[in-house]
């Protein structure tokens, strides 16, 4: 009894089959089903990583693909070698995660992802322009930005000591809820204010901390204050832009703020201003969360006394240091149509308010259309502490090295080519012109093809 | 019982009887020294080539690249590097750590080694043991310890020099500190190999010699000067150049204490080499600062070998 095909079968096969291509628009090719790897940023929070298995493996039972993770710590950048040795032998995990300029680095060995990317756009609306501008490669995305360890560095303060010291209520300036911000208000919180409010914190034994040494915190800062008063070191077309009267402002204003911070700020790394607001001795520093999840379990006393709001605004505008991370496709990966359907379901919605859920509010997704997540507005105490943490208000993202090509801004990021400048002027303190010429010497290095 | 009778001509020898002539040959093949010097050192020879070798001359290659590791520049990222100031900068330091450090280690180690070799032979093992600790502990982890020490905010030494009524140091944020703060800790670090090399070559200085100059009434630092010294120039130029290598190369004790700051002062080619090419992504130009060692190093390595050389001769 052979089978009979009729018209309405073969319509109804079809129908079938485009709603499998629709909810799976990678999987169903030749490379369905079979394994992929992920080598994943190790979350410092603990549990997170749970999270993200949790995540893969609900769509690898679904799509019957096995998928297995990695976890590799950033502690001595081991993750960006383990990347650069597969990069190298041309093997390796299928999706990796990569930090900051790390996309740029890989961009000849990354699978173009305008697919996924451009899907993404469309769901949820325009994304950070500096995840663009890191993994968006000569008009081509070369990975999609995550919200795992992908953060900002705003303002950290302790509400109490800036009320009772400086006069500035910050709560009341920066309230847990964007739509009560009163632009009266907040457009007084500028560099000028922050300087203020700094010596007279000085003077009370509560200097606030803001680190001056050569690792992503302190570029972070800086880079956010030189685009706040118009700094460009160069600009996108490779011209050197240091010598001018914006740089000089900046490096004056920062010679007044660095002598009423500690003097040790010059040595820290990235957890020496967390350790800084922990222990109790200072008023405010410019990170993520992280240190008051730190100070919920190690000093609650202090922990219950903070509040993220934005950075202070410059003549240029407002300006917050994003470090966002992304995950890239190797072109010798094996089985990329899967690799691509599993980046869309992490980069859903629904997965990332559960990954920022799992992270206490630390990972911050690259779309803004995902910044009102609950996860902000009840975690605490106090309560609406990390509302502000996303960009609110008249705050824009910013990367300390931007606009300069990719390439270039790699260059100065990772040299610190900004916090060593400001180190010489007012640690060293060396001639302006000399440290502007100094620059200017090597940001022509950066620009060696 | 005729069957059991062998005959031995040539026919009846079966062909596995044959096989010893072969077996002979071999035998005579592995008892050959030098063959069986070879085969043993196969493995270690596979692993350098491996490992040390083919990296070698990876990097060189690699070093001959541009940015992007698209194109052959031959030496355009040497001359790039020698325009720099902050790689003179690099060299120089690399210079300060490397030399200060080789010779106090020397120094240190010269002086314990007499000391332990002048103390009762009972209660040696234990100082020798006791000495050889920061030499036992994986750098990494020592220095993680070291770093907390000179932690720029809660550094345990300003808390003692504080109680003792003195003025904190800032052992790392100020850059002059920081470069003798990395110095201490590799002197501390690598003392215990010039202890050990220096107490066994002390072990071999004949007896007979001090006695001799003892009955010409020499003093302990003329013996020291005109025995002991002499005595050990070989071995002593030997730890010298060994240690200037590995402390050349070192990588460790400065990117944890400092990762080069501040405002790069600390930095040595192998911390800058890293923070070139694996940090900023350009391979080729980390791999042509590693590479700057290379001659610095086989300069020195003439010098002192040649040395080495002349007094064996001499000796001999």
């Amino acid at each position: 009894m052979g089978t009979r095909i009729t018209r309405r079968s073969v319509l109804k096969t079809a129908a079938l089959g485009s709603a499998a291509i629709i909810s799976a628009p990678y999987v169903r090719g030749a490379y369905a089903a079979g394994k992929l790897t992920l080598g994943c940023w190790d979350h410092w929070v603990p549990g997170a990583n749970k999270t993200l298995d949790k995540i893969c493996n609900e769509w690898g039972e679904k799509n019957k693909v096995e998928v297995h993770i990695d976890y590799i710590t950033s502690q001595g950048e081991k993750d960006k070698l383990t990347a650069a040795a597969e990069a190298q032998a041309g093997t390796g995990h299928d999706i990796m995660s990569h930090r900051d300029w790390n996309i740029q680095v890989h961009q000849r060995v990354l699978e173009p992802l305008d697919d996924v990317v451009g899907q993404l756009i469309k769901q949820y609306g325009p994304i950070s322009p500096v995840a663009e501008y890191l993994a968006k490669i000569k008009g081509t995305w070369r990975g999609v930005p995550t919200a795992v360890g992908s953060q900002v560095k705003p303002c950290q303060s302790r509400f109490d000591l800036f009320k009772e010291h400086a006069g500035i209520d910050l709560q009341d300036m920066f309230p847990a809820d964007e739509a009560k911000y009163d632009k009266a208000k907040t457009d007084k919180w500028t560099w000028d204010t922050f300087l203020d409010s700094a010596q007279k914190l000085h003077k009370a034994g509560f200097p606030v901390g803001l680190p001056m040494g050569q690792t992503s915190d302190a570029v972070d800062w800086v880079g956010a204050l030189f685009n706040s008063f118009g700094v460009v070191m160069v600009d996108a077309k490779d011209n050197i832009k240091i010598n001018s009267d914006e740089t000089r402002k900046a490096l004056e204003y920062l010679k007044k703020l660095m002598a009423v911070n500690p003097p040790e700020v010059y040595a820290w790394d990235d957890a020496g201003n967390n350790r800084w607001m922990i222990s109790g001795k200072g008023s405010s520093i410019m990170n993520p969360p992280s240190s008051w999840a730190v100070a919920k379990r190690d000093n609650p006393t202090v922990a219950e006394k903070i509040w993220h709001h934005p950075m202070p605004m410059g003549p240029k505008g407002r300006f917050v240091g994003q470090l966002p991370q992304f995950y890239g496709l190797w072109a010798f990966s094996k089985n990329k149509s899967a690799a691509k359907d599993l980046l869309l379901h992490m980069s859903q919605r629904e997965s990332m308010a559960q990954l920022v859920e799992a992270s206490f509010g630390y990972d911050l997704p690259s779309f803004k259309s995902m910044y009102d997540f609950d996860t902000w507005k009840k975690v605490g105490p106090p309560v609406g502490t990390a509302y502000s943490y996303p960009p609110r208000g008249d705050e824009q993202t910013s990367m300390a090295g931007a606009p300069a090509r990719a390439e270039v801004g790699a260059q100065i990021y990772n040299q610190a080519i900004n916090t060593v400048m400001v180190s010489k002027f007012t640690q060293g303190n060396e001639k302006l012109d000399d440290v502007i010429k100094w620059a200017e010497k090597e940001l022509e290095g950066t620009l060696r093809v | 019982m005729a069957d059991t009778v062998q005959s031995w001509g040539p026919d009846s020898i079966p062909d596995t009887a044959k096989a010893p002539v072969r077996v002979k040959g071999l035998q005579k093949f592995m008892r050959r020294h030098s063959t069986i010097a070879v085969l043993m050192c196969l493995p270690l020879i596979i692993i350098v080539a491996c490992l040390i070798v083919y990296p070698a001359f990876y990097s060189i290659y690699l070093s001959m690249l541009n940015k992007s590791q698209t194109r052959f520049v031959g030496l355009a990222n040497f001359t790039y590097l020698l325009s720099r100031d902050t790689f003179w900068m690099v060299v120089k330091q690399s210079a300060i750590f490397a030399i200060s450090a080789v010779f106090f280690k020397a120094l240190i180690g010269l002086i314990t080694a007499h000391l332990v070799n002048n103390l009762p032979v009972k209660g040696q093992r234990k100082w020798r043991g006791m000495l050889l600790v920061p030499w036992v502990i994986p750098l990494a982890l020592s220095t993680l310890g070291w770093w907390w020490l000179f932690d720029p905010t809660h550094s345990a030494f300003n808390y003692i020099l504080k109680g003792m009524g003195f003025e904190e140091i800032a052992w790392l944020s100020d850059p002059y500190w920081a470069r003798v703060s990395v110095i201490l800790v590799n002197v501390w670090y690598g003392a215990p190999f010039f202890l050990i090399m220096y107490l066994a070559a002390l072990k071999s200085v004949p007896e007979q010699l001090y006695e001799a100059a003892s009955i010409d009434g020499a003093s302990a630092w003329q013996k020291f000067i005109h025995i002991t010294l002499p005595m050990m120039h070989n071995i002593i130029a030997i730890t010298v150049l060994f240690s200037l290598i590995v402390t050349f190369a070192n990588f460790d004790v400065v990117q944890i204490m400092t990762a080069g700051g501040p405002r790069n002062m600390t930095h040595v080619f192998a911390t800058y080499s890293f923070l070139l090419g694996i940090r900023s992504g350009d391979l080729p130009l980390g791999a042509a600062t590693s590479l700057f060692m290379f001659p610095i190093l086989a300069i020195a390595a003439i010098f002192i070998l040649r040395g080495v050389r002349k007094r064996g001769r001499e000796i001999g």
